[in-house]
């Protein structure tokens, strides 16, 4: 039994989503290997050779996968798969849209989103907004898996290196071509890695407001996130978004400010070790989930806060 | 040309799930059930682009038991031109439900199948990216953008670190974040006039699906409640058990 678990990079270091994969294929248990699909990515590449647990790292190098889309990249998983009884990926953006792919090309379910693994075929998972957790048995013969981040630790760097095999390009699809992308520039840490994150709800009320959150999360070396009230009025942009439908996060610290806590909200980071809720409402329901509560202005207490620390 | 709209009916978004104490499911008996509110952002769109000229005929298709048409009805007040829902009373996963759209899609022949970017209730994010694979055409998934010049379709994508734009020759298969658009509000004489609109039912069974379970739920359980918290006075506390109690700063 062997795990095909398909990386994320960005041509010179593996992404945290792609280590927390590897930690679940690594329960999962038998050999694992990286699939690393990218141009130039031979830092990558060897980046992926050097984390523990890892026992080849396959590199697909061509100028195609610059910026792999769905459609290429399942093809290209489609034709390395049948060697494999699992094939994992991170549970993000890109991991969402090709994964789902590669299962219906192969003719097999796909178990979204783990976040434990109880068996080679057995995972638990959470459904409606997080308000329950399934156990799923995948019957299949092979088992295409998406992994939540935030629910595993991510695999460190061992001390053996991987052989490293490159492999030919896969198919090409024609039909699908990218246009233009425009990334969100933060010198902050990637808030699904992030130790500490400051969000941000609607009670910011304008996005100047909103960088009062950027001193605070300065201080303490975190993110910034944001509800989906606060996207939606244009505070924040959307890959600021927590929750059920945005990012799942688990820090060690989450400080959520004028956040009422709506249950969509809650689902993205109920996990999170600490949480601390500031809310003029006495009334709000992220109170409940708070492991401290102050019930004050944000204007007042968030530059006190940052100003105490 | 056509649009293919896929609905789902769900539990209400407001409402708040709870386990069966046998562990067995969610307990569904007398909740309020509605279109999964990505569905409805996907319904919207393609009525707009319908106003806008570029789609000729919208169709909603929905798979499940007879209740459905209901939320098949709900399309259509939103401004689908007709309905179709594919019954079935088994219990369905993501890729059952592609093959079953697929199946549909053959028939009708669309240009363009929208479909919300998850459901609510099992929060899989699978159906319109296995249709797309079944289908052999190109997907964006996450639209918060989407413009159809002639033969191809321009869709922005909200992506990990920001905004993405793939163009996509057509066909192709959209499934749409919470950002495309606010769906409008369903008006007493446009459910009046849905109830004039053509809705077909084919039995699903008749498609030639393999509907046999491909995964076994062994339990649905309650995840663990967050032991309370307290409330602190000021920041000043506030500080002071971060520092102290909590030591994570």
């Amino acid at each position: 039994m062997a795990i095909l678990v398909i990386a994320e990079h960005d041509q010179a270091s593996i992404k945290g989503a792609t280590r927390a994969t590897l930690t679940a294929a690594l329960q999962i248990g038998g050999d694992v290997h990286l699939l690393v699909a990218g141009s130039a990515c031979a830092g990558a590449a060897s980046a992926g050779a050097r984390i523990a647990g890892v026992a080849k790292v396959l590199v697909a190098d061509a100028a195609a996968y610059a910026h792999p889309l769905a459609e290429g990249l399942a093809a290209l998983v489609v034709g390395l798969a049948r060697d494999y009884s699992h094939v994992l990926a991170g549970a993000t953006a890109v991991g969402k849209s090709f994964m789902p792919r590669v299962a219906a090309e192969l003719d097999v379910a796909q178990i979204s989103d783990i976040t434990a693994v109880l068996a080679p075929d057995t995972f638990v998972r959470p459904i409606y907004a997080g308000n329950a957790l399934a156990t799923v048995k995948a019957l299949d013969a092979i088992k295409v898996v998406t992994v939540r981040g935030a629910a595993f630790d991510g695999a460190a760097d061992g001390t053996a290196t991987a052989t490293i095999e490159p492999i030919p390009q896969g198919p090409q699809f024609a039909a699908a071509r990218l246009v233009r992308q425009e990334l969100t520039k933060s010198e902050r840490p990637e808030l699904t890695a992030a130790r500490v994150i400051v969000s941000g709800g609607r009670g910011l009320g304008s996005g100047e407001n909103f960088h009062l959150l950027d001193q605070l999360a300065d201080k303490l070396k975190g993110a910034v996130g944001a509800s989906r009230a606060a996207v939606d009025a244009g505070f924040a942009p959307n890959d600021y978004q927590v929750g059920q439908t945005g990012k799942i996060v688990a820090p060690e610290l989450y400080i959520a400010v004028g956040i009422s806590g709506a249950i969509q909200h809650l689902a993205g980071m109920k996990d999170s070790k600490l949480i601390v809720a500031i809310n003029k409402d006495p009334e709000a329901p992220i109170f409940e989930v708070a492991d401290y509560g102050l019930e004050a202005d944000l204007f007042q207490a968030v530059p006190e806060l940052t100003a105490g620390l | 040309m056509k649009a293919m709209v896929a609905v789902k009916r769900v539990i209400d978004y407001n409402v708040k799930a709870r386990v069966k104490s046998d562990g067995s499911g969610v307990d569904l008996a007398g909740v309020k059930m509605s279109m999964n509110p990505f569905d409805e952002i996907a319904v919207e769109e393609a009525v707009r682009l319908k106003e806008a000229g570029v789609v000729t005929e919208v169709v909603a298709v929905s798979i499940g038991i007879s209740a459905c048409q209901e939320t098949l009805r709900t399309a259509l007040a939103l401004g689908a031109d007709r309905a179709v829902l594919v019954e079935t009373a088994a219990q369905l996963e993501p890729l059952h439900v592609a093959k079953l759209l697929k199946a549909v899609a053959d028939q009708e022949q669309p240009q363009l199948v929208l479909l919300g970017k998850q459901a609510i209730d099992d929060d899989a994010g699978q159906a319109g990216q296995m249709l797309a694979a079944l289908l052999r055409w190109p997907q964006a998934t996450f639209a918060s953008k989407v413009s159809v010049n002639g033969g191809s379709v321009e869709v922005t994508r909200e992506v990990d670190g920001g905004l993405e734009t793939l163009a996509l020759d057509l066909p192709a298969v959209i499934t749409v974040d919470l950002r495309l658009n606010s769906p409008r509000y369903v008006t007493l004489p446009n459910i009046m006039k849905a109830k004039k609109k053509v809705m077909a039912t084919i039995a699903a069974d008749t498609l030639g699906v393999d509907l046999a379970p491909r995964t076994q739920w062994l339990a649905v359980s309650e995840p663990k409640a967050r032991a309370g918290g307290v409330r602190v006075a000021d920041v000043a506390a506030l500080l002071d058990k971060l520092k102290n109690e909590a030591k994570v700063i």
